[in-house]
């Protein structure tokens, strides 16, 4: 039993931790731009699907991981491009508009994954790795952390980046108005039109980035319906975050600790049955949401389409 | 910014604005000059707010123009409008309630990063300008609503106006909070601004403009201008305002006119009562209630209403009054504490039973929670008997027997509808209103919660509810008034208690003059205290 808990066990599990928490991360970052905004995107999942299929299939391709991110976010961006038009520009409700995005994003991917895919079993490979110099000399920890592709890193910076901007700069200070008052945001002179279509947009893209990382970095390859809810998990994230990207972070983790204990246990020799521990991260949200769910709260604005003197 | 020595005008020309079914502004003329107060005076509806609107660039008018010094100025959009250094301070808050003072302030702001130490230089220079003192970092929603009107001020004037326009910034301001309003304004005008002060009261008009204009249905119906009123006392002043606010509607509203119009002090004009001698109709001991909202909740409040006694209660917005009567009326259960109805403990009745007592609540969300805006008026007007005899049979809806009681109410409250069969949604706010105050009080009421009953309504109606009110209350029946507006209380009630954050924190009984500022004080003091 001890024997099982060595170091190179640690360090498998913390891996895969981190491996399952990304493609939440930056989804559930994406969420929160568009939330903060006011652009509930139910579509997420059908967004996430279509990003992991555009970053599989280009890198299976190319060859080439970073080529495969970038038209994960793409794919993401042009996905919700039909939220960008239909709700934000015509005032459609989001509601049916996102989960339309959802049927269609797993639709399609479905489909072009069994035309062009389903015959061979198709494996990207890992995506190259970066060792940190010195860091990943610490025992135990060092090669778990950092010995990630540099996809890990420059997505963990994009993060940052996101929650910087919302925090510091005046795009952000807009962004959020206009998700709490617009009309606010109107008077001031700004135009929640313009505010809301850089958040879905920008919102598409970590969405996107989020599916092709699961994809290409967290599976290596892709089935249909990939993504197994986890484009809802990350609206639950984001409701319960309440726009604070560290908490969208440490919440993610949680999710990701979920999913590798379940692989874990059965290493230890614990006889978990297979279907226990499918439902194990699920469980964790649904406990979550149990102990927090009282405590989220949505911007005012959110789900309502801005149009000018209505009240 | 102008001088005073230079005075810059800005002309609005023949502005037309028409909605559909109505013209909002009807070939609307008139000339703001800088370094003076233009007062701009009418009841709901004249057409003040669409004229803001268009100077704030957030409509655009069918046809007419605006000019700065004889030089064409065309307002396309509210960054047009800012960019001409006109400042509006909008009648609903147009603060973000979760953002800091600051924040709010930097809302609209050019360039990438929030520039936090200016905008803290800048806030300090209009704190000074405007005499108040503004804490950058506390939370919109936690600012009194003097504090927030100052806020808003800070803001229209953020980046050097020539223009400000306050739309209705009294309304709901204690009198201590309206004086040092009036302060800021002529601080703002002896920088050389302009200002707009739009109002429905006319002592305010008299008070603080240095000319008023009138408007009445979309058009600008009598101007005065700074000599005459220089010239005039106060009475010649209200009275050539009052012809030009009421005109021929002045005989229909007759001695109450420069009342409704908020020409004088507000008085009492219930009967008095004496109190001892009637029996307690409601009490509520030490009741507590608890919601799943977020919004305030009441917390041990203790209150007697009497048999035939008008009880005001006043406090700022959202200061836990929707709990209140909504735990009276039985929407909301007590989770502490006990009421008692004409001596019988009614805490555990559910809202009809304590209907079936003669319990009423007439809401303030009269669209949405008071009426159903699909469904007929017939309907509406017995939608709270469903299910009950005369009017269902064995499940049956009886439409004769319906119809029958909806001509009654609609003939008795005078409801302007076509016909008992017209959808409620598509009637004006003020004969929704008398739809829901004619349900409530039909049929046994004892005792009728009325939440802001002439919030928005015109001045006919606002004087004929008032008028049901104070008939329901000298027939024998209770009342519990929920308003924000003073003048009201002050007019109708014979006890204000004044509530804030969930608590009854203050109690004035209503015989003689300066109640208001009374009641002012313990809302005040609230506010601070809470701080």
């Amino acid at each position: 039993m001890s024997d099982l808990l060595s170091a190179a066990f640690v360090t498998v599990f913390i891996a895969s931790v981190i491996a399952q928490a990304m493609p939440l991360v930056l989804a559930s970052v994406g969420e929160t731009i568009g939330e903060q905004a006011g652009v509930l995107n139910l579509g997420i999942e059908g967004v996430m699907l279509i990003g992991a299929y555009s970053g599989f299939i280009v890198t299976l391709t190319t060859g080439n991981f970073w080529l495969g991110m970038l038209a994960g976010a793409v794919g993401g961006i042009v996905a919700n491009l039909a939220m960008l038009v239909l709700n934000v520009w015509l005032g459609l409700n989001q509601i049916v508009i996102g989960l339309a995005i959802t049927l269609v994003g797993e639709g399609i991917t479905s489909v072009l994954y069994l035309q062009n895919n389903a015959k061979s079993v198709t494996s990207l490979g890992t995506a190259p790795e970066l060792s940190v110099p010195f860091l990943s000399d610490i025992p135990v920890i060092g090669p778990a952390i950092f010995e990630q592709s540099a996809i890990f890193w420059i997505a963990l910076v994009l993060v940052v980046i996101a929650g910087l901007f919302l925090a510091k700069t005046n795009w952000g200070l807009s962004t959020r108005s206009a998700g709490q008052k617009p009309s606010s945001l109107d008077a001031a002179g700004g135009s929640v039109i313009q505010i809301r279509s850089i958040a879905v947009i920008l919102g598409g893209a970590f969405v996107g980035l989020g599916g092709a990382y699961l994809a290409a970095i967290t599976t290596s390859t892709f089935t249909p319906f990939i993504t197994n809810g986890l484009g809802f998990i990350a609206i639950v994230i984001t409701m319960l975050s309440r726009g604070r990207i560290l908490v969208v972070v440490i919440t993610s983790f949680v999710y990701g600790f979920a999913v590798a204990i379940g692989p874990a246990l059965q290493v230890l020799g614990y006889n978990v049955p297979a279907d226990v521990i499918r439902m194990i991260p699920f469980i964790v949200v649904i406990l979550t949401l149990i102990i927090f769910a009282r405590s989220s709260v949505v911007p005012p604005a959110l789900g309502t389409p801005y149009s000018r003197g209505a009240r | 910014m102008s001088t005073l020595t230079d005075p810059e005008v800005i002309s609005l020309r023949e502005i037309t604005k028409a909605f559909p079914g109505v013209v909002a502004n009807d070939r609307i003329s008139l000339d703001i000059v800088s370094g003076q107060v233009h007062c701009l005076l009418g009841e709901n509806g004249a057409g003040k707010s669409t004229l803001i609107s268009i100077l704030a660039g957030l409509q655009q008018p069918d046809s007419g123009s605006i000019s700065i010094n004889g030089v064409e100025a065309a307002i396309t959009s509210p960054r047009a409008s800012v960019d001409y250094g006109i400042g509006v301070v909008h009648q609903h808050s147009t603060l973000v309630p979760a953002f800091t003072v600051l924040e709010n302030l930097m809302l609209g702001e050019s360039g990438v990063m929030q520039e936090k130490k200016r905008a803290k230089e800048r806030l300090d220079e209009l704190s000074e300008l405007l005499g108040a003192e503004l804490d950058p970092q506390a939370l919109a929603s936690d600012l009194g609503l003097g504090q927030q009107q100052q806020v808003e001020i800070a803001k229209a004037i953020w980046k050097g106006s020539r223009l400000l326009i306050l739309d209705e910034p009294t309304s709901m301001l204690t009198p201590q909070a309206i004086e040092h309003l009036s302060e800021s304004v002529e601080r703002v005008k002896a920088q050389g601004l302009a200002v707009v002060f739009i109002t429905h009261k006319l002592r305010e008009a008299y008070s603080m403009g240095d000319c008023v204009t009138v408007l009445r249905s979309g058009r600008n119906v009598g101007h005065i201008s700074v000599e005459e009123l220089a010239s005039f006392d106060e009475h010649e002043a209200q009275e050539s305002i009052l012809r030009a606010m009421f005109g021929e509607d002045i005989n229909s509203v007759g001695d109450d006119a420069a009342e409704l119009a908020g020409a004088t002090e507000a008085v009492r004009e219930t009967r008095s009562i004496d109190l001892s001698s009637r029996p307690v109709r409601l009490e509520l001991d030490a009741v507590s209630s608890r919601g799943l909202g977020r919004d305030v909740d009441v917390d041990g409040i203790s209150v007697k209403v009497h048999e035939g006694e008008i009880l005001g209660i006043a406090g700022i917005d959202g200061h836990g009054q929707g709990a209140l009567a909504e735990v009276v009326a039985g929407q909301r259960p007590a989770s502490a504490g006990s009421l008692r109805f004409d001596g019988e403990d009614v805490t555990k009745l559910g809202v009809r039973g304590r209907q079936h007592l003669g319990v009423r609540y007439v809401t303030d969300d009269r669209l949405h929670e008071g009426t159903v805006g699909s469904m007929s008026v017939a309907l509406n007007l017995v939608i709270k008997r469903i299910g009950e005899r005369p009017f269902w049979r064995f499940g049956q809806i009886q439409r004769k027997v319906v119809d029958a009681e909806a001509l009654r109410l609609i003939g008795e409250y005078g409801i302007r509808t076509p016909s008992p069969a017209t959808r409620a949604g598509t009637l004006s706010g003020g004969n929704i209103q008398k739809i829901l105050l004619a349900r409530e009080l039909t049929d046994g009421a004892r005792l009728v919660v009325v939440n802001k009953p002439t919030y928005g309504l015109d001045l006919k109606t606002v004087h004929l509810v008032r008028e049901i009110l104070i008939e329901f209350a000298a027939n024998g029946g209770s009342v519990i008034l929920l308003s924000s507006d003073l003048d009201e209380l002050v007019e109708l009630s014979h006890r204000i208690e004044i509530m804030s954050g969930g608590k009854i924190v203050g109690s004035v009984v209503n015989d003689k003059p300066g109640t208001a500022e009374k009641v002012g004080h313990f809302m005040t003091g609230a506010i601070e205290g809470a701080q």
